[in-house]
C-alpha cells in the first residue's frame, strides 16, 4: 500500500522543503510487485472507507441516522411540510383533541400543534447543531493545547472543570441564562456552547496526553516537525474518533438542555417555537390537554435516542483498532 | 482511617473556598440584581443609589465577596436582597425536604439498578436483558422534566376518567387532613411517589447499565473461573465472588451522579410544586435575588464534596486492597 501520506511522513524537515528520502515508487517496488503477482494484496482502502463500511453495517446506527435525518429534514422544510403556519389561529378548533385536521391537536388559541412541533424541531435542531460545532471547536483547541503543552494552562483548565464538577450543570446554566440573556436560539446556543465545551476539552486533553508519548510523535519530532504539524497531522487524526463521537452526543445533550431551560422559562421565549418552549406552553394551558405535552416530548426522546445510537455506531466505526467488519 | 478522613476534610476547605469565590464572582458579574428597578420609571436614580449603598452593591466585587463570606459565617448567609427575609431558615426547611426526596430516589435506584444489572449480566442476551437494555436507552434519552409531566398527565387522566386518586400530582402533603402517624406517612408517600419515580428513571438506567458491564467483566475474570473450578456451587460463586467485587465501581458512579440528582430535583420539584431546594432555587432566580442563589449553590457544593468523601470511605470499606493511611 503506497499512499502519498506515507511518503510524506518520511520527509525530513518542515513541509515544503524538498530533501525527502528517495521516493519509493509504488509498483516499481519489488516487494509490492510480488504481492500483486501472488494476489496477496487486498484492495487498499482509506481509514474513512473502513469507517464508513463499519458504520453502514451497524444496522441500528444506520436506521437511527435515517430517522434523525428525516426528523431534522422535516424541521428544515417546516415551511413546506407544516399544514398551517405556527401562528395561524383556528377559532373553530380551540384546544381540539388530535384529529385528522389537526394530527397533534390544537392549543387553547387554536394553533395547530403539529405545525408548531415542526417549527420547534427546526429551532431545537439549530441550537443542537450550533452547540455541537462550537463546543467541539473550542474544546478541541483548548483541550489539545492543554494536553500537548501541559503546564499552567493545563492546570488551570483541569481545576476549573473540577470546580464545575461540584456544581450541577443545570444550576450553573440557569444562573447564566437568567442573567446573560437567553431569548433567541443563537444566544442560547452560544451560552450552552460556552458552558459545555469543557467535556470535549477533557477528552481531547486525555487523548493528547497519551499520544504525546507515542513513538510516532517522537519520530516526527526527531524528523524536525513543528508543534503545529505534529498536532494537526499526527495527533488530531488519532483523536478524531472520540472527537466526532462526543460532538455527536453533544448535539443530543444540547437539545435536552435547550428543552429543559426553555421549559423552566429560562430559554427560548415565545413566539419562537422550540420543543421545550412548547412543553412549557402546554403545561401552562392545563395538564388535561395531554396532546400538547405528549407529542413535543416524544419528538425530543426520539431525536436524542437516535443521536445516541448514531454516536454508538460512530464509536464502533471510528475505532481503527476494530476490525470487526472484514473487507 | 481517621487521619485520612481528617486530611480529606482539611483538603476540602481550599476547594470550598475556591468554589465560593467562583460562585460569588459568577453570580455577581453575570447579572445586575437591580436591573428591574432601573427600568422602572417610578424609581429615581437617587433611590437606586441609596439601595446600592445600603446593600454595598457599589463596592468592588472582591470587597463584596468579603462581606458575603462574613455574612455567611456570622449571619448564616444573611438576608435576601429584596424583602430582607432571612435565608437560612428557608433553606434549612427545603434542604430537609429535598434530602428526604433525593435519598429515597438514590436508595430505590441503587436497589433497582443492582437488581436489573446483575440479572441482565447473569442472563446475558435473554429477553430480560434486551428489554432492560432497550428501556435504559430510552431512559437516557428521556428528559426528566418530560417524564415528570407525563406522569402528572397520566394521573390527571386517570382521575378525570375514574375519579380515583392513586398519587397526588402536586405539593408535599395535603394541606387539610394530612393526619398523623401512619396517615401522614401514607399521605407523604402518595405525594412523593411521582417525583421519586421521575427522578429515579435516569439513575436506574445509568446504574443498571453500569452494573451489568461491571458484573460481566467480573464473571469473566480468572478468580471466578478458579472459584468455579474448585467446584463451588454457582450461587456461591455469583454471590460471594462475583457480586461483591462488581459492586465496588458502582460506588463511584453513584457518587458522581449525586450532583446530577440536584439538577433533577430542580425540574421535578418545579413541576410537582414541592417545597424543596430545586423549587426554592428556581423561585429565587425568578426574583433576581442573588443571595439565596449563592447560598443554594454553596450548600449544594458542600453536599457534593461531602458525599464524594463518603463514597471514598465506602470504597475503602468494600475494597480491602485500598488502604487509606
Amino acid at each position: 500500500m503506497s499512499s502519498p501520506g506515507v511518503r510524506d511522513e518520511l520527509s525530513i524537515g518542515p513541509p515544503g522543503t524538498q530533501y525527502s528520502m528517495p521516493p519509493a515508487e509504488g509498483p516499481s517496488d519489488p516487494s509490492e510487485e510480488l504481492t500483486y503477482q501472488y494476489g496477496l494484496e487486498i484492495e487498499a482502502r482509506s481509514q474513512w472507507a473502513y469507517a464508513r463500511r463499519r458504520f453502514f453495517r451497524h444496522r441500528l446506527a444506520l436506521g437511527s441516522l435515517i430517522v434523525l435525518l428525516l426528523i431534522f429534514g422535516a424541521g428544515l422544510f417546516a415551511n413546506f411540510l407544516a399544514p398551517y403556519s405556527y401562528t395561524e389561529i383556528n377559532l373553530d378548533a380551540l384546544s381540539a383533541k388530535p384529529s385528522l385536521h389537526h394530527l397533534f391537536g390544537t392549543d387553547s388559541a387554536g394553533r395547530d400543534s403539529l405545525s408548531r412541533v415542526l417549527y420547534g424541531i427546526r429551532t431545537s435542531a439549530r441550537v443542537g447543531v450550533l452547540v455541537g460545532i462550537l463546543s467541539t471547536v473550542i474544546g478541541t483547541i483548548v483541550g489539545g493545547l492543554a494536553g500537548y503543552y501541559g503546564g499552567w494552562a493545563d492546570n488551570l483548565l483541569m481545576r476549573v472543570t473540577d470546580l464545575f464538577l461540584t456544581l450541577p450543570l443545570l444550576a450553573v446554566l440557569l444562573v447564566a441564562a437568567k442573567y446573560l440573556g437567553h431569548s433567541t436560539p443563537t444566544k442560547l446556543a452560544l451560552l450552552l456552547a460556552f458552558l459545555i465545551w469543557t467535556q470535549i476539552a477533557r477528552i481531547v486533553r486525555g487523548s493528547f496526553l497519551s499520544l504525546r508519548e507515542k513513538e510516532y510523535v517522537e519520530a516526527a519530532k526527531a524528523a524536525g516537525a513543528g508543534d503545529l504539524r505534529i498536532m494537526l497531522r499526527h495527533m488530531i487524526p488519532n483523536t478524531i474518533g472520540p472527537i466526532v463521537v462526543s460532538a455527536t452526543l453533544t448535539i443530543g445533550t444540547a437539545i435536552l438542555l435547550e428543552a429543559v431551560l426553555s421549559f423552566l422559562g429560562f430559554g427560548i421565549e415565545p413566539p419562537t417555537p422550540a420543543l421545550g418552549a412548547l412543553l412549557n406552553e402546554g403545561q401552562d394551558q392545563g395538564i388535561d390537554k395531554w396532546w400538547l405535552v405528549t407529542f413535543p416530548g416524544i419528538v425530543i426522546v426520539v431525536i436524542v435516542l437516535c443521536i445516541n445510537f448514531v454516536g454508538d455506531g460512530l464509536r464502533d466505526a471510528l475505532d481503527p483498532t476494530q476490525r470487526r467488519v472484514r473487507a | 482511617m481517621l487521619t485520612y478522613i481528617i486530611r480529606r476534610l482539611l483538603y476540602s476547605i481550599p476547594v470550598l473556598v475556591a468554589t465560593s469565590f467562583l460562585i460569588f464572582t459568577f453570580v455577581s458579574i453575570t447579572g445586575d440584581p437591580l436591573g428591574r428597578l432601573r427600568s422602572n420609571p417610578n424609581i429615581t436614580a437617587e433611590q437606586i443609589h441609596s439601595i446600592e449603598h445600603s446593600k454595598n452593591l457599589d463596592k468592588p466585587v472582591i470587597v463584596r465577596y468579603g462581606y458575603w463570606v462574613h455574612d455567611a459565617f456570622t449571619k448564616q448567609f444573611g438576608t435576601t436582597l429584596f424583602g430582607n427575609r432571612k435565608i437560612w431558615p428557608d433553606l434549612q426547611r427545603v434542604i430537609g425536604h429535598t434530602l428526604q426526596f433525593i435519598l429515597t430516589a438514590i436508595i430505590i435506584s441503587v436497589i433497582l439498578g443492582i437488581g436489573i444489572g446483575v440479572y441482565s449480566a447473569l442472563r446475558q442476551y435473554s429477553l430480560f436483558d434486551y428489554t432492560a437494555t432497550t428501556l435504559s436507552f430510552v431512559g437516557f434519552a428521556t428528559p426528566v422534566f418530560w417524564l415528570a409531566l407525563m406522569l402528572q398527565v397520566l394521573m390527571v387522566q386517570i382521575f378525570l376518567k375514574w375519579h380515583v386518586r392513586i398519587f397526588y400530582t402536586s405539593g408535599l402533603s395535603s394541606s387539610v387532613g394530612a393526619g398523623h402517624g401512619f396517615h401522614f406517612l401514607l399521605d407523604r408517600v402518595q405525594h412523593l411517589a411521582l417525583p421519586v419515580i421521575a427522578l429515579c428513571a435516569l439513575s436506574t438506567a445509568t446504574y443498571s447499565r453500569f452494573m451489568r458491564a461491571s458484573m460481566l467483566e467480573v464473571l469473566n475474570s480468572d478468580y471466578v473461573r478458579t472459584a468455579r473450578a474448585k467446584g463451588l456451587i454457582e450461587r456461591r460463586v455469583v454471590m460471594r465472588h462475583a457480586f461483591r467485587n462488581a459492586l465496588i465501581p458502582l460506588i463511584t458512579v453513584v457518587a458522581l451522579d449525586f450532583g446530577g440528582l440536584f439538577a433533577g430535583a430542580i425540574v421535578t420539584e418545579t413541576i410537582f410544586t414541592l417545597d424543596g431546594m430545586g423549587y426554592y432555587f428556581v423561585n429565587s432566580l425568578f426574583a433576581s435575588d442573588p443571595y439565596p442563589v449563592m447560598a443554594w449553590l454553596m450548600v449544594v457544593a458542600t453536599m457534593v464534596i461531602l458525599f464524594n468523601l463518603v463514597a471514598d470511605i465506602l470504597y475503602g470499606v468494600f475494597d480491602p486492597r485500598i488502604r487509606y493511611e
